[in-house]
């Protein structure tokens, strides 16, 4: 009771900061979502209908999720400098499996009945794509973004490491300091409000995804 | 066979690169307005893909093809598509859209304004027997298997296309249902007078549907186009023979009725020998005629009128007459189609 008494006057304490460090991080993962959701679903869209593409971009997608992540977030500091956005880009190829993956099942699933009869109502191509595939897909394609989502925001707790911001400041700043005051508080209040941006972006999506997939798709 | 066809399938070829043969050979077809022309055949005969280079969803290797008179051979096929009315047997609605929404489909892409489609879904779905009030704002998940190929049906007449192509629509459909659908259809068709290519594998379908029948053989080769009556009479060839199958002659009588034959005068004393004697009226077909007879195990059976009074008697040599006359009929007819070419 104790700990936890504590742990609320950091809370109280830091209001500000942490305020700020949450808002950074839920900032950083939503760019990171947004970017790897275009560019996933389009990767998807193109890839879906070639056997040997598919295979080799979800390959690639793959390995990008079993490089450690500090080796990952490390690797683009020469390139773009430390800050956040060593961080975002190594976030950015963490991101792309989920969504590239149920973008390609949620298009395989697709009934072929039902793209040869809108074909043979003479919808293009680009129709056929953005009418009928792509919103048949789309629940799917949603369920991949919020596990991204997740994922996104429990790895950009580390993103303090390449020198960038967010909750991670202050599981870092209390890891440092172990032992001395308050640094036990500094690492809970970090874990704790990364888990509570998390619980809550999940629950804005899956809001935005039943609102945006169509009543007819649902069991 | 005066007037231009409305469908011309000109020397039409369908080759898949790597396959053994074409699947579809030197194909020649015409198709009249307002009638349907069922294409019927062995599985893998290239029925589909036939019906399928009609609205070039599967583009020829070789051949033209002409809607009206005009080549459509290398037009843009989606504009070529919306122009004709296309049901399959998967049926293929939108499960995202509602059912006001997939019948609008094409009306939408042809940018019909709000009110006039919404007035012509209303119109198509009441055609095909559901109540807009209670289906338009459905999805195609709550309907039946016979439901969803209504709303297939007025789906493809959306845009009022003059040309319908059917790819076995009431295949997956049980036997009920489809008997039902089939009478509807034909029904409908009374009314609107589309021209109508209908796929099938079955034989009893074709001959119940079709204005004319086209029976296929391997890649597409038509042993025999013809009109229902004539080739039940006068089968062409083994093939068309053995496709449809034994008791055809008798199932030829289904399209005479009774009401056109000159019937023996009923007699009271031959026929009041206490056996049963079966009825039927003017209006059925010789075909029902016959089972009556067989029910009462009796040569004859006696027509009545609509009171109920014995109007006369067919006999079983009216059956075997009909028989012989149209196998005649259709023996000079090919004699004729002989001498002249």
């Amino acid at each position: 009771m104790d700990g936890l008494h504590s742990w609320w006057e950091y809370v109280v304490g830091h209001g500000d900061d942490v305020l700020e460090a949450t808002l950074e991080h839920a900032q950083i993962t939503v760019v990171v979502v947004i970017l790897a959701t275009v560019f996933s679903v389009a990767l998807g869209v193109c890839v879906q209908s070639r056997p040997t593409s598919k295979a080799i971009a979800l390959a690639i997608a793959s390995i990008f999720l079993t490089i450690p992540a500090l080796a990952l977030f490390a690797l683009f500091i020469p390139l773009v400098g430390p800050g956040d956005n060593p961080a975002m880009m190594a976030l950015f190829l963490y991101a792309i499996l989920p969504i590239l993956r149920n973008t390609v099942t949620g298009l395989d699933e697709v009934s072929p009945a039902v793209v040869e009869s809108a074909r043979g109502m003479g919808m293009s191509s680009a129709q056929r794509l953005w009418r009928v595939r792509l919103p048949l897909a789309w629940p799917l394609i949603m369920t991949g973004v919020r596990i991204s989502t997740l994922l996104t925001v429990g790895i950009a707790a580390i993103a303090i490491l390449v020198g960038g911001g967010g909750l991670g400041t202050f599981i870092q700043g209390g890891l440092t300091r172990l032992g001395l005051p308050n640094s036990v508080e500094s690492v809970w209040v970090g874990t704790v409000f990364t888990v509570l941006l998390g619980l809550a972006l999940d629950v804005v999506l899956s809001l935005v995804q039943r609102l945006t997939s169509s009543r007819g798709l649902r069991a | 066979m005066a007037g231009e066809p409305k469908i011309r399938l000109d020397h039409v070829s369908k080759i898949y690169q790597g396959a053994e043969g074409p699947a579809v050979a030197e194909l020649t077809l015409d198709i009249d307005p307002g009638e349907i022309l069922v294409l019927v055949g062995p599985s893998g005969c290239g029925k589909s893909t036939t019906l399928r280079l009609i609205n070039r969803m599967i583009e020829p290797t070789s051949g033209r093809i002409y809607l009206d008179g005009d080549d459509v051979t290398d037009v843009n096929p989606d504009q070529l598509r919306r122009r004709i009315g296309y049901v399959i047997q998967q049926i293929g609605l939108f499960p995202h859209q509602t059912i006001a929404e997939n019948v609008a489909t094409v009306p939408k892409m042809l940018r019909w304004d709000r009110k006039r489609i919404s007035t012509r879904v209303d119109e198509l779905l009441e055609l095909v027997g559901l109540d807009p009030r209670v289906y338009r704002d459905r999805y195609p998940k709550e309907l039946s298997g016979g439901q969803a190929q209504r709303v297939g049906v007025a789906r493809a007449l959306g845009a009022d296309p003059s040309i319908m192509l059917m790819d076995e629509p009431f295949g997956a459909i049980d036997p009920i249902t489809r008997e039902s659908l089939q009478n509807e259809f034909l029904r409908l068709q009374e009314e609107l007078r589309k021209t109508i290519v209908f796929v099938t594998h079955d034989i009893d379908e074709a001959i119940k549907m079709g204005d004319r029948i086209a029976i296929l053989g391997e890649q597409s080769v038509v042993h025999q186009a013809d009109t229902p009556e004539r080739i039940l009479a006068y089968p062409v060839d083994d093939f068309v023979r053995s496709f449809i199958g034994a008791g055809t002659a008798m199932k030829g009588l289904a399209f005479e009725r009774v009401g056109d034959l000159d019937l023996a005068p009923f007699d009271e004393g031959r026929n009041g020998d206490g056996k049963p004697v079966g009825t039927i009226t003017a209006d059925a077909t010789l075909f029902e005629a016959l089972e009556e007879m067989l029910r009462t195990a009796d040569g004859k059976t006696v027509v009545v009128d609509e009171s109920g009074r014995p109007a006369g008697v067919v006999e079983l040599s009216h059956l075997s007459d009909a028989l012989r006359t149209a196998q005649d009929e259709a023996r000079r007819h090919y004699d004729e189609l002989g001498a002249a070419s």
